[in-house]
């Protein structure tokens, strides 16, 4: 007898208007709002309302451009963002079931700092943070902070002998700091603090542990400030387009979004990653392998074809991703996403082209279409995004057993 | 002509890490849970306090080798838990210590503009100058900063997280759908800062937030402390508690301000005190003698004595005399990450006044600690607490105080119901708030009369 299949997860990525860069002109945005705590509230709680697994927020640690050495100069477009970290934490009282990811650059910030952070983003939504990490190359970032030298490298040089040597130094910074984070959120252990009257001891301090890290970009001593948050570990995620990313989501990470241009394409990436997982010797743990997908939907298709051709007309070009586009109707969003599961994929991450519209029609659409499937849940199951995802909460690294 | 009465500001400082916060009492709570913190916020708010202050340590402390477990220990990370309590209050001022030698100015100049936003202009920030090279191994950055290279950085920090919040004028965005212009400047944010601490370059990526930046604390007390708070801080948060220090220290620092072309109102002056509250004040002063003796038991006693004499007292009996040998002076090896570390410039003389003060009073080593470590601390029946801190205030020893409960959550709650009531009968104190930001809670200025360069002490003194 065959298995069911198990249930397909579903997260949307927030980025400002939506990620067509003509979204903030639609009339249902509002573009001048989005750095205000209310938009960003209003859209977690739809996707809220939807039963979504978790929403990311992107994040960058410089000026939106479509060049990689600096600003490119457009007045047409959103610029300017908020710290998503901050936004999720403003967002969490207000929310009670979805996992919030924010994006953190880990190429100039600091792990200590990140780590505190993220689990404070833990204890203000007691059990559903996670942390999509994003390394940084980009040349106009690094004079942002002043402490290592820009490496000027376009996209079409990623290939070269020196952009892959760039592209393994910050990955294998990012896997050393997600390492950091993981040591951090375990440096205390659950039942360190004892509060015993009787010998004023606050603290068991024999639970509490220095993480000495010594690495190529940094050090970390420990342990953490912050105790070991509610979900014990908060998920690390990972966007990952080649090799170096896909070993990272592979060793470090417990959700990697990637983004295959079909079904065979789809298989030679999971084939990879449970490749590097193996070796990693992570077989036993679930890693989830997300399909990213920017989404122009609409009941009719006709409708979202049109939309879609109204917003590149507005941006002068057609809309090009590094993510597959779909543009259609919900139960063929639903067909696509049920055929990525069969072919691997534990679940998607939709980027909505524009905002709200798009998140309203994942929420209000497709997700009713996938429970009619039977491939959706229909109450949140459980506290934390941790159980969300179906994945235990861990053990301390640490903890004499 | 009688002086005009002046405003009390008040404030909340959760209480944390350190031994005035009585972990042990059947009513203390969570000093994690964001539970806690909501409510001593919300109580806060209630009473119409400008803010609530939270603040920091990056490194667990030590003694003798060993991490510290008599006090509180762990907190959540200041901006995170800050950004978060926005969402459940509408007026308080979000204070948070951030130091200036573990981070960046580009970094942290995002955190504070986003707080600002996502508060609607509720961001103030304590710039700390925490050197040490015990916390810096836990940063990249690492433990090499000297002590006299903290303030040129902090100073020079400030600077440049100055500039990047003007980097954006404000009038950027215009979001026009129909014309097809989000914003009119192509490039916005651009800054441009080299000096010996930072050399970076480039374009800040957050529009201007409501208060346009922070409201900035300063919390030091040395030379260059002062100057610093003198030349570019909007409020103080001190430790001189006393009526006849505090008012040495204010006029001494309300005195600085001419140099840097600042008026007397544009620099608050917010001690640290504590308080505790009775039925009548002899039922105060019993319930603080209690409270003191939790705060410092006979461990801690020795623990508190060890942090000024740089050695290991363990031997010790805290109900006996205080040790006849002297200090060990040089790099203090014993307490690390401690504040009070620092505070002890010259720990030898020090101990002479302990033992000066020990045998004139008679004191053990536990009395004697109880009685130097106490911050100012207003005890009390309401009356008189309120009393008290008005007379503190129009004595001008003080702008107003930062309010340290020994309990969490719920430290401030008496206070909130029985002091507030009577200050604001007095008409010392708000009814109501009367504007949306922190900046307005505190009489301050907006924000966009520009000094683009805080702390260019030199070149105004040059000037002038
Ligand atoms: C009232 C007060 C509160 C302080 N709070 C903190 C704090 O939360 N975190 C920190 O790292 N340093 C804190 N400090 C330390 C100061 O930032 C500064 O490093 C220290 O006082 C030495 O500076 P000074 O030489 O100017 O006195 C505080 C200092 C004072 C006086």
């Amino acid at each position: 007898m065959p298995s069911a299949p198990s249930p397909l997860h579903l997260a949307v990525a927030l980025d400002a208007a939506g990620w067509h860069p003509a979204a903030w002109r639609e009339p249902g945005a509002r573009p001048r709002e989005l750095f205000t705590a209310r938009y960003w509230t209003d859209l977690v709680t739809e996707a809220e309302r939807g039963l979504l697994d978790f929403v990311t927020i992107e994040d960058s640690l410089s000026l939106q451009s479509s060049s990689f050495t600096g600003p490119d100069g457009r007045t047409d477009q959103v610029r300017g963002r908020l710290d998503a970290v901050l936004v999720a934490a403003r967002v969490a009282p207000l929310t009670r079931h979805i996992g919030l990811v924010p994006t953190a650059v880990v190429t100039h910030t600091e792990p200590f700092h990140v780590s505190k952070a993220v689990a404070t983003l833990d204890y203000v939504s007691t059990g559903r943070a996670g942390v999509q990490v994003k390394v940084s190359g980009r040349a106009d970032e690094a004079p942002h902070f002043g402490r290592r030298p820009a490496v000027p490298l376009r996209v079409d040089e990623l290939d070269s002998p020196a952009g892959l040597a760039l592209l393994k130094e910050l990955f294998d910074e990012a896997g050393d700091y997600v390492e950091v984070l993981r040591r951090l959120w375990d440096s205390w252990e659950d039942d360190a603090e004892i509060r015993d009257a009787a010998t004023g001891r606050f603290i068991d301090r024999d639970k509490l542990h220095y993480i000495d890290f010594t690495g190529e970009r940094f050090s970390v001593k420990g342990p953490s400030i912050t105790p070991r948050p509610p979900q014990g570990q908060p998920v690390v995620a990972a966007l990952a387009h080649r090799a170096e990313p896909f070993r990272l989501v592979a060793t470090s990470a417990d959700v990697g979004f990637v983004t295959p241009r079909d079904t065979e394409d789809t298989r030679a990436i999971l084939t990879e990653i449970r490749d590097a997982q193996a070796t990693a010797g992570r077989d036993g743990e679930t890693v989830h392998v997300f399909g990213d997908l920017v989404v122009f939907l609409d009941d009719d298709p006709a409708a979202a074809a049109d939309r879609r051709a109204r917003l590149e007309e507005r941006a002068g070009a057609p809309y090009t991703s590094d993510a597959r586009v779909f543009t259609g109707t919900p139960a063929e969003l639903a067909d696509l996403l049920l055929e990525g599961r069969e072919a691997g994929l534990t679940g998607f991450r939709l980027r909505p082209a524009a905002l709200p519209h798009d998140l309203e029609r994942i929420t209000r659409g497709l997700v009713p279409e996938l429970q009619r499937r039977g491939a959706f849940r229909t109450a949140y199951e459980a506290a934390t995004l941790r159980g969300l995802l179906g994945l235990p909460r861990p053990a301390n690294r640490y903890a004499a057993l | 002509m009688s002086k005009p009465v002046k405003q009390i500001h008040l404030a909340a400082h959760f209480p944390g890490v350190n031994n005035s916060t009585v972990w042990s009492d059947p009513a203390a709570g969570s000093q994690i849970d964001f539970s806690s913190f909501a409510h001593l916020a919300r109580t806060a708010e209630r009473a119409k306090f400008d803010f609530l202050f939270l603040a920091e340590g990056l490194r667990l402390r030590e003694q003798n080798g060993e991490i510290y477990d008599l006090d509180v220990v762990g907190r959540p990370d200041t901006f995170t838990v800050l950004t978060a309590l926005a969402a459940v209050t509408e007026k308080l001022g979000l204070a948070g210590t951030i130091n200036s030698t573990f981070n960046e100015p580009y970094e942290v100049a995002r955190q504070f503009a986003t707080l600002d936003h996502l508060s609607a202009g509720r961001a103030a920030w304590n710039v700390v100058t925490s050197w040490d090279e015990f916390t810096g191994q836990n940063f990249r950055r690492g433990g090499f900063l000297a002590q006299e290279d903290r303030y040129l950085r902090a100073r020079q920090f400030l600077a440049a997280t100055w500039e990047l919040f003007d980097s954006w004028r404000g009038d950027e965005i215009t979001a026009d759908q129909d014309a097809g212009i989000f914003l009119t400047d192509p490039a916005p944010g651009r800054f441009d800062h080299h000096v010996d601490q930072f050399d970076i370059s480039g374009h800040f990526n957050v529009p201007r937030s409501p208060q346009g930046r922070p409201v900035i604390f300063q919390a030091g007390d040395s030379e260059e402390g002062r100057e610093f708070a003198a030349s570019g801080a909007d409020a103080i948060f001190t430790r001189h508690g006393t009526l006849e220090d505090g008012q040495a220290f204010y006029t001494d620092v309300k005195r600085r301000l001419a140099r840097y072309g600042r008026t007397h109102d544009e620099l608050k002056i917010l001690p640290g005190v504590s308080f505790v509250l009775g039925d009548t004040d002899a039922d105060a002063r019993e319930k603080a003698d209690v409270i003191r003796h939790q705060q410092v038991s006979g461990p801690t006693a020795i623990k508190l004595l060890e942090q000024l004499w740089n050695r290991d007292l363990g031997s010790y009996d805290p109900d006996g005399p205080l040790p006849t040998v002297d200090p060990l002076v040089g790099e203090n090896t014993v307490a690390r990450g401690r504040a009070s570390v620092r505070m002890h410039r010259d720990p030898v003389a020090t101990a002479a006044r302990w033992r000066a003060l020990a045998e004139e009073k008679d004191l053990s080593i536990r009395e004697l600690i109880i009685a130097v470590t106490g911050r100012q601390s207003f005890i009390g029946s309401p009356a008189t607490v309120a009393e008290a801190l008005n007379h503190f205030v129009q004595s001008d020893a003080s702008d107003g105080f930062i309010l340290t409960p020994h309990l969490t959550p719920g430290g401030l709650d008496d206070f909130a119901d029985t002091v507030v009531p009577l200050l604001q009968e007095r008409g010392v104190f708000r009814r109501e708030y009367e504007g949306d930001t922190l900046r307005e809670h505190l009489g301050l200025g907006a924000a966009g009369a520009v000094r683009s360069d805080p702390a260019g002490a030199a070149n105004r003194k040059a000037a002038s």
